[in-house]
């Protein structure tokens, strides 16, 4: 409907797409409360008893992930009108919104189904309009949607092929029903290859470490609104895909059973977080670094799945938010930056500190909540992965999620001395360098504060949702 | 060996389709053989899905209007999987026309669609 009405007034079909996420946010918050409230809740789609029916199932894990979604959509899409303005208004006025819409549509659906083809089917809804977004930026983000409609698709394919497997050994698409025949289930050997092509073809589509290929062109090369809108929720999504399979449909098998898979991702994941903070730290251009930070910190998540217990993941699932909220921020002031003065490359950002204090100020927060700096949200999801793998007696994993941080600091205060300490003398400055418009600098502003607060207050989520997300086995 | 080959000849050929696939997408250099090489990779899944279904001397899963005995099961095939791959074409028909339409954009801008060839333009 918005792209409709986006060929009739670009406002509109920003407003109605606004005011859908809007709604969506409202309900995603009044689920959460109502899980919070009465335990988890289902919905049998079309009056079909599951495990024959399609259900959407509400739980603590599910409600969490959605609220996080759909604000960061919502905080997202405030600036996104504006932003597009200047990157391309042709494209603005057309279908954008609608695709906005669709993509966001596709997230909440992955989030709340709890049917392992209904996922595929939801997965490829928002994964197709990610394409066509990353598209809009113009002939250099074609090739890099290429790029990633080849890699994304077969991510989905070996998912589907994993789902088979599942399918065919118990006969049910439910996740509940699957879990249940699968832990009784004697034979393995299907249980093995679900568990290695669903990791793979969702390790894709999450661009764990060696198949993360398709992100860095992607997130460059894509305009700004859409990078800031793809870069915090599509990957996170793909890993909450993944902690849901794990915990709902290979329970217990999934750290114990014939394939440990958990440690496929706890190797990834410590490679990650080196290779991305190693490849983040070498990037000129401060999109591509934060693409590259993306990689390392999406390897956080992956190695606090990896750990395995209460503690690592409740790190992972705190890090989905956080780094949902800070890359979001980030992303959006590189937006601003990269739209209001037309510099990209960190090198030419010297004295910026003082030519956009606002926006350089909220990139700081965001920056020292990336190194983990104790009052803003990124110290505290590390520090539970840190005590997920003290507890795990992983003292490797520990040693990088540490080192990491000072990987981290590194290339972040590589940015910031640039913007802060180097006086603009040099010619390759740009003429012109104000704020942001409000409609940007606000929901950067707003995201900054998010930070901090998230900081302050991540003793509540933990103990009122996590720690009840977290089944009791592990 | 030839005979555990003939058993099961249609996990063996869907494998190969799968493998072929993956080369496609992965060695080749153009990019409508590597678009290819995806449709070849779904194909694959998909007739997975479809040659674990197969049930011998079984019909279509419509029951008669009169039914007085209890229906037996072994005479009627499975529709839940070919439901499913009717949505999972739907699915890959719109990414192929997708990845179509971002092949036209590259080959107006770029004039080729040779891998390497997009690679050191871009540069």
């Amino acid at each position: 409907m918005a792209s409709v009405l986006g060929w009739y007034r670009t406002r509109l079909a920003y407003l109605l797409a606004l005011g859908g996420v809007a709604i969506s946010l409202a309900a995603a918050i009044a689920g959460l409360v109502e899980v919070l409230r009465n335990g988890e809740m289902r919905y049998d789609l079309g009056g079909w008893p599951p495990p024959v029916g399609i259900e959407y199932v509400l739980d603590h894990l599910s409600a969490f992930i959605a609220v996080v979604v759909t604000a960061v959509a919502l905080v997202a899409l405030l600036a996104t009108s504006r932003l597009m303005d200047r990157e391309a208004p042709t494209i603005a006025g057309g279908p954008f919104y609608g695709l906005v819409l669709l993509l966001i549509a596709g997230l909440t659906g992955i989030v709340v189904t709890g049917d392992l083809f209904n996922l595929f089917v939801f997965l490829e809804i928002a994964s197709l309009s990610a394409y066509a977004l990353v598209a809009v930026g113009g002939s250099k983000a074609t090739v890099a949607a290429f790029r990633y409609l080849l890699l994304g698709t077969m991510g989905a394919t070996f998912y589907l092929l994993g789902v088979a497997f599942i399918y065919f050994k118990t006969g049910t698409l439910n996740m509940a029903d699957a879990a249940r025949l699968l832990s009784t289930s004697e034979n393995s050997e299907a249980f093995i290859a679900a568990a290695v092509f669903i990791t793979v073809g969702l390790g894709l589509k999450m661009a764990l470490f060696p198949l993360h290929l398709w992100l860095p062109d992607a997130y460059t090369y894509a305009p700004s609104a859409v990078t800031a809108l793809i870069a915090p929720i599509m990957t996170k999504v793909s890993v909450y895909a993944l902690i849901r399979i794990y915990l709902s449909v290979f329970g217990p098998a999934y750290m114990e059973g014939p394939v440990p898979i958990n440690w496929l991702l706890l190797v990834l994941g410590i490679a990650g977080v080196v290779a991305g903070s190693v490849m983040a730290f070498a990037q000129q251009d401060l999109r591509r670094m934060l693409a590259y930070s993306s990689v390392s910190q999406l390897a956080f998540i992956a190695l606090g799945i990896g750990l395995a217990n209460g503690l690592a993941l409740v790190g992972a699932l705190l890090h989905i938010m956080n780094h949902a909220v800070m890359k979001a921020c980030l992303f959006l002031a590189t937006g601003g930056i990269r739209h209001w003065s037309g510099v990209v490359d960190v090198s030419r950002m010297a004295g910026f500190g003082r030519r956009m204090p606002l926006t350089m100020a909220a990139l700081t927060v965001g920056a020292l909540s990336m190194i983990g700096i104790p009052p803003t949200a990124g110290f505290f999801s590390k520090w539970y992965l840190i005590r997920g793998g003290v507890e795990a007696g992983n003292w490797i994993a520990v040693a990088v999620i540490l080192g990491s941080s000072l990987l981290t600091a590194a290339y972040f205060f590589k940015v910031l001395e640039q913007v802060y300490l180097r006086s603009p003398d040099d010619s390759g400055q740009p003429a012109r360098v104000v704020e942001a418009h409000p409609l940007v600098l606000g929901p950067i502003l707003l995201l900054a504060v998010a930070i901090v607060l998230l900081g302050i207050f991540s003793g509540f989520i933990v103990t009122g949702v996590l720690e009840r997300a977290a089944p009791p086995w592990l | 060996m030839f005979d555990a080959f003939l058993e099961r000849y249609a996990y063996w050929l869907t494998t190969l389709l799968l493998v072929l696939g993956l080369y496609g997408m992965v060695g080749k250099r153009n990019l409508v053989k590597k678009l290819i090489g995806m449709n070849i990779l779904q194909s694959a899944v998909i007739l997975f899905f479809i040659a674990n279904s197969v049930k011998r001397g079984a019909t279509v899963p419509i029951l008669p209007e009169t039914h007085d005995v209890a229906v037996n099961p072994d005479l009627y095939m499975n529709p839940l999987p070919h439901v499913l791959m009717l949505t999972a074409i739907v699915v890959s028909v719109a990414t192929t026309g997708v990845a179509l339409s971002f092949l036209v954009t590259m080959y107006r801008r770029f004039r080729s669609l040779d891998e390497r060839h997009i690679l050191e333009e871009m540069q």
